[in-house]
Parts: C-alpha cells; structure tokens; sequence
C-alpha cells in the first residue's frame, strides 16, 4: 500500500479524453454571457434517465441538449475522501433533509446524477410491483413481461451481471444471519466492469468501473454530438398554449451554491424532465404547468430507511471491498404489497464520517462506537412504501427562493415496520455474532443479547429525529397512466396536458419500486426514450446514423 | 393563454398522523415555536447592536465561522468530541482548530436557505438570555464548564421539541463529519485511509 504518489496518474479518464477530442461540454459557472441554445430535445438531469434517454435520442439522430446542475466531475477527480465528495457530488453536500428534519436524503448532484455515486446495487423491477401499478394505478405497457426485453437491454448495456468475488465480511455477515435464523438472502447483481473491490462507490469510482451514466450514455450521447451543459440550474419552462416554447436556466457559481446572474435559454421541440422526484416535480411546479387535479409533486416516496449497527469480535472493515453485495427479501415476498409495510435487507459501506454521522450521541460513548470502527457490522432495511391507503408519501414544495423540500411525514404505518426491521436485524446481526447490537435510535442504547434488544425494540417510543431515518431512493411526484385524474404523464411519459413535455426519471413510478431503484429507472425510461425516438424522428428511429454536427451556433467546447 | 392555478402545496402541512400525539405535539411546537421565534428576533436585535456583519445573501464564503458561531463551536466542539480528541495539548489544540475550520468550510457549502438557518441557530445560542433559557448554560461559552456544555448537549439530544432536537442533529452531523473526514482522526479509529491505486 505505499504505491508512488504518481501511479494514480497512470490510471485512464475516457471522460476528459473525450473532451479533449471536441466533446461540447460547457460549464455555466464559467459563461462571459447569457448564451441560447437549440436542439430538437433538451433533457433537464443527467442521472440514470438523462442518461438514459440522451443515448437512445442521439441514436435516433436527434440534436440533444442536456442540462446539469451538478459539476462535471470524472475519474480523475475522484479521490474516495468523504470530505471531498460529499459536498462535491451530492444534493445539499449529503445533507438534504424533509422539512421537518426527520429524513436524511442521499441523491447525487454531478454529471451522472445519482448513478456516479450509488452503490451498484441493480435489480429488476419486482413483478408484484408491476403489477400493483396496473391493477391500482391504470398504468398500461409496464408489465413484466412488457419490460422484460428493456430490461435485458439495459442489463447488457450497462454490463449488469451477477458479482462473482466473495462478498466482505460486511455483506458476509447479512448472509451468514440470515442463514441461521432461516431466511433466504442472495447476491446483488452490480453495474461494474472490472471492479477493483475497493469500497468506494459513493465517492465516484477511481478506475470507471462503475457503468455509470458518466462512463457509458453521457460519453456515448456525446459522441454523437450533444451539448452537455453543467452548473446550470433548470428553473423554469416557458408555456405556449398546450406547448413548452422554452427553457430557461440559471447559471451556478463554481462552487454550485449561489445563482449568478447569467442566464442559459434553450429552445427545442421536446422538452425531457429527468432530474429526480424531487427536481423533476419541483421544475414542473416552478414553471406552473397545468396540473388540474392537484397531484403534482405528491406521493413521492422514499423507501425510508432504519439501520441496526452491531460490533463484531472480529475485523469487519466495512469500508474496504464492494458495498451491498448481499440481500434478503424475505420480508418483501412474505408480505403482500397492500399489507404491513415490508422491508428489503441490505448491509451498506461504512466509512468514518457516513459511520460518525449515523451513530448517535456523542462524547466517550460515540468515540468507544468509533474507536471499533473496523469491528462494526451494519444492516439498513428499506421499507416498501406507497402500496398501503396509509402509505401515502410525501410532497414536493418549494421554499422561498425556488428550490425544493420534500415534506414526507413519518406515519405510524411505517414506524410499524420500522419496529420490526429494527428486530429483525438485530436478530441478524445476533445470529452472525455480534457481541453488541445498537438499533440507532434516541441516545444509542445497546445490547448484548437478542432477548434484551428485542424487548427494548419493543418499548421504543418511535418518532421523528428520535430515531434517525435516511434515504437514497426518491421516487414518484409525476406518476404515469392513464387517467390525468391521477396521473401526471401518459403511458408514453408525456405530459397530460402539455403536448411536447415528457418525464423520464424515477418521479414516473405510482409507489416506491420496493427495491434499489436504478434498474427500474434504466428499463422503464428506456422503453418510453424509444417511443419518444419514434414520435421526434419517425424515419430514423431504430436505425442509428452517424453523428450528428454540433449546431454551428454553439459556443466552442471548453 | 389559460392560466392554470400552480400545484404548490398548502403551507401549513400535516406534521403528525397519529391522533394520540396530536394534541401534545401541536402545543409543544407552538411553544417552541414562539419562543424560538422571539428569542431569535431578540438576537437579531443584539447582533446588530454588536455591530456583526450581515449574514451574506450571496458571494464569496466567509473564512471561518462568523463570530457568533465561533463562540459557540468552541465551547461545542470538544464536548462532542469528548474521548476522541487527542490526549496531548498541542494535538488537541491543533484538532479543535482544524474541526472547526473544516465546520466553517461545510457550512458554506450548503445552499443558502441551509447556511440561514445555521447563521439562526448560531445567532440564538450566542444570545446571552437564549444561552441561559433555552440552552440553560448560564457561564458565557467561552467561560462555560465542560459538564455544563454537556448537559445542554444531552438535554437537546432527547428534547422533544423540534428546535431544540433538530439542532442537536444539525450540529452533531457539522461536528462529526468535520473531525471524521479529518486524516488526524483516522488512526485511533482503525482506518488507514483510502487505498493508493497502483496501476
């Protein structure tokens, strides 16, 4: 491990060599002037719907544009420090929360959006949920069946494949309880390409292993000539009559905190919302467009998460080796969607401030947890929300100055099964040895056997801030189907009430998914970008032609 | 052009669905919020007073934390981070200074309405009848002892009122994150850092 400094250096960025072959990419924060564009679509985000659908447009052969609010950052810049990434890559530096505080939200804010910084975990949409959607939310076409061939495509695409290393023993510990105490777990298929098992997804990957939308759609929409513009905040669409005429984007300073002055239009014949079910709903909402029945922006749900951490009387390291390689879903597939809230099992990285920041209090009791970092065990449960009458979500408002908050009230719905998941792993976490286990909540009370955790579980007064909840999967806002009554996209993903306005992200699903969403996002946007393709460029769509020029009105790449 | 009402959602949202907490919980936020909110307009007033600068709307970053904030961190810091400071005088020293301006670098990396809502925080605990009738330290921070910096800290972690809960948690992840993603921190907690990647 005493490598020279400079080895670093030798490891490849296809990203800025791309630039460096003529990439338009433009970054706002620097523009000596207001600057218009044209394009025939113009996509607002850059995650895995961005993304997504800039590839499957470019290849149809239309002149897209996309418009990030995040920086651009590649492999190179990606040093897996905490301290650099977090506020660098992420919404609010990591630090988003609802409006009543009670829920952390970790989503990516950088070329990429969400996909630079997850944690590779991919999975199919489940069938039930697929199901639920068309039974319950008039959604047509999305089957499984329907998604099967998207899916596979994706999968293919983004070298989604099963992980064949043995899991760290962070993960191993989740297979290893759930074994002993009877449930089924598996392995997490992952997008990577010759992972280097280092541990750091959540900070950029060093090496492009991740596939990514920065490694693979971005660079492949933007060999095909689109314009990528960064640190440009999307604030409102222009309306004409039932149309969108234009786009108006606020540049960011350097840092991306402030608005400056400067100000990027684009003009195009098809406008994409893809910059989360927060973003999407809240540009929507900004640019008031027509939403006769009040749904915009709400049931946005979160898949709010409850963590259990356990000390080990052996080495763990939880920071070292891929995140989340192991699963249970016992506690999805045991229970219907429309019953008692389920829970997915996931064991995720724990580095030092992700770790510091989770266990709570403070003083000789927080340090005694930190000083055995290396010997920590930690579990999340996901919790399936959306399904239930009483799960209804959260919605998306706007503050003062424009940008969003999402209020999502924690109900005693989900603190059922939060209750639950709080048992449950620790019972996990007993059963693979753990001398200790702390259910994070209130001041950090912990265990040494099952019995006791279980009853003090039990009598926990469950709350908001009490107990820490998080989130990295925001989903919902704009749902899709076929009755404007409840849905705000039609079952192509174009707006009910707005002819050339479409939303292709992850504010399109009805419920939460009830698994890692970003494969879900991948196959459903992919087929709608292709329908997309068809109704922009019906004599092209499917038979990818060269690159298209850049528009010669463009400003000169940086 | 028709004009379409905008689907923003009403202000006052539902904070609690559970009936049986619904009485308590309404009250004990009025309380907080009024006296959270004359308490910080009184701080205000003392603020300008002392003549601070204004807390800055847009711009270049302050260096390091206003003086309201630096009062208070300094006295908030090593209590935190009781137990994992180093043991020796000029460590400490050194690892409280670097806390806090690593602190002061976060904050003025979070969005605008975030930054306000800490200049707030910050400004209310500086506020000597706030300190003592909020926070119920009643020795000046720079003067306050250890255990009674503790206490308020305590009291805060398992307050029922938003206020007074949800700043516990502002200031315990500014804190945290601040030591933590610190290398200095690294070796009494078993992390070696991230690996050097030799190609």
């Amino acid at each position: 491990m005493t490598a020279p400094a400079t080895a670093a250096k030798t490891l490849p960025d296809p990203f800025r060599a791309g630039m460096a072959g003529g990439w338009a990419v433009i970054d706002a924060s620097a523009l000596p002037r207001d600057e218009t564009f044209e394009a025939d679509v113009a996509i607002v985000g850059t995650g895995a719907g961005g993304g997504t659908t800039a590839e499957i447009l470019t290849q149809a052969g239309l002149k897209v544009i996309l418009i990030e609010e995040g920086p651009l950052r590649t492999s190179s810049d990606f040093r897996m420090r905490e301290a650099e990434a977090y506020p660098d890559l992420y919404q609010e530096s990591g630090a988003r929360r609802t409006v009543d505080k009670a829920i952390g939200i970790l989503q990516g804010r950088c070329v990429g959006g969400s996909t630079t910084v997850n944690w590779t975990s991919s999975f199919r949409t489940p069938p039930l949920t697929l199901e639920h959607w068309a039974r319950f939310h008039g959604v047509d076409g999305l089957s499984a069946a329907a998604l099967a061939p998207h899916f596979a495509r994706m999968e293919k695409r983004l070298s989604i494949a099963p992980w064949e290393v043995p899991p760290n023993a962070n993960n191993a510990a989740l297979a290893r309880g759930a074994e002993e105490i009877g449930i089924p777990a598996a392995a997490i298929r992952r997008n990577v390409v010759g992972c280097w098992n280092l541990g750091y997804c959540g900070m950029g990957c060093p090496t492009n292993a991740k596939q990514s939308m920065l490694v693979t759609t971005i660079p492949a929409a933007l060999d095909r000539g689109a314009t990528l513009v960064t640190r440009a905040r999307a604030q409102a669409f222009t309306l004409e009559r039932d149309r969108i005429a234009a786009l108006t984007c606020v540049a960011m300073d350097a840092r991306g905190i402030h608005p400056t002055a400067r100000r990027v239009t684009v003009r195009a014949r098809a406008f994409v919302a893809a910059s989360g079910a927060i973003g999407s709903p809240a540009l929507l909402l900004r640019s008031g467009v027509p939403d006769p029945h009040g749904i915009l922006g709400k049931r946005t749900f979160l898949h709010p998460v409850v963590i259990s951490v356990a000390r080990m009387p052996e080495r763990v390291a939880a920071f070292a080796g891929a995140p989340q390689t192991i699963y249970s879903d016992h506690f999805i597939d045991t229970l219907p969607p429309e019953g008692p809230i389920g829970f997915k099992l996931e064991a995720p990285p724990i580095h030092p401030i992700l770790g510091a920041i989770t266990v709570p209090s403070h003083g000789a009791s927080h340090a005694r947890w930190m000083h055995d970092l290396p010997n920590l065990q930690v579990l999340i449960a996901l919790l399936r929300d959306g399904f239930h009458p009483e799960s209804v979500g959260g919605t998306v408002v706007l503050q003062d100055d424009g940008t969003p908050a999402l209020d999502y009230p924690l109900t005693p719905y989900v603190w059922d099964g939060a209750r639950r998941a709080l048992a449950t792993m620790a019972q996990i976490q007993f059963a693979a040895g753990a001398t200790r286990v702390m259910p994070v909540h209130g001041d950090g009370a912990a265990y040494a056997r099952w019995n006791d955790a279980r009853a003090a579980i039990e009598g926990f007064a469950l709350a908001p801030r009490t107990t820490p909840v998080v989130s990295a999967h925001v989903m919902g806002g704009c749902p899709i189907g076929g009755d404007p009554r409840h849905a705000v996209v039609d079952a192509a993903g174009r707006h009910h009430q707005l002819a050339n306005l479409y939303v292709l992200d992850g504010s399109l699903f009805p419920t939460s998914i009830g698994a890692n969403p970003q494969l879900s996002i991948y196959g459903i946007v992919a087929k709608l970008a292709d329908s997309l393709a068809a109704t922009l460029a019906p004599a092209t769509a499917g038979a990818p032609r060269a690159a298209a020029q850049p528009d010669a009105g463009s400003p000169s790449v940086l | 052009m028709a004009r379409w009402r905008c689907g923003r959602a009403p202000p006052h949202p539902v904070l609690f669905h559970a009936p049986a907490l619904t009485v308590i919980t309404r009250r004990t936020f009025l309380v907080a919020g009024i006296a959270g909110s004359a308490a910080l307009a009184a701080a205000y007033w003392w603020r300008d007073r002392r003549g601070y600068p204004p807390v800055p709307a847009t711009g270049t970053p302050r260096a390091g934390l206003d003086p309201d904030a630096q009062a208070v961190m300094a006295a908030i810091v090593p209590a935190l981070l009781d137990g994992a400071l180093p043991t020796d005088r000029t460590g400490r020293a050194a690892a409280v200074e670097e806390t806090l301006a690593a602190v002061a670098v976060a904050i003025n990396d979070l969005p605008p309405a975030a930054q306000q809502e800490i200049s707030q925080l910050f400004a209310l605990l500086a506020f000597a009848p706030a300190r003592i009738a909020l926070a119920r330290v009643n020795s000046p921070w720079g003067a306050a002892a250890p255990g009674e910096v503790a206490g308020f800290l305590d009291r805060w972690r398992d307050s029922g009122w938003k206020l007074q809960r949800s700043a516990y948690d502002a200031l315990h992840q500014l804190v945290f994150a601040a030591w933590y993603g610190n290398p200095r921190s690294w070796p009494a907690i078993g992390y070696d850092g991230p690996p050097v990647l030799v190609s």
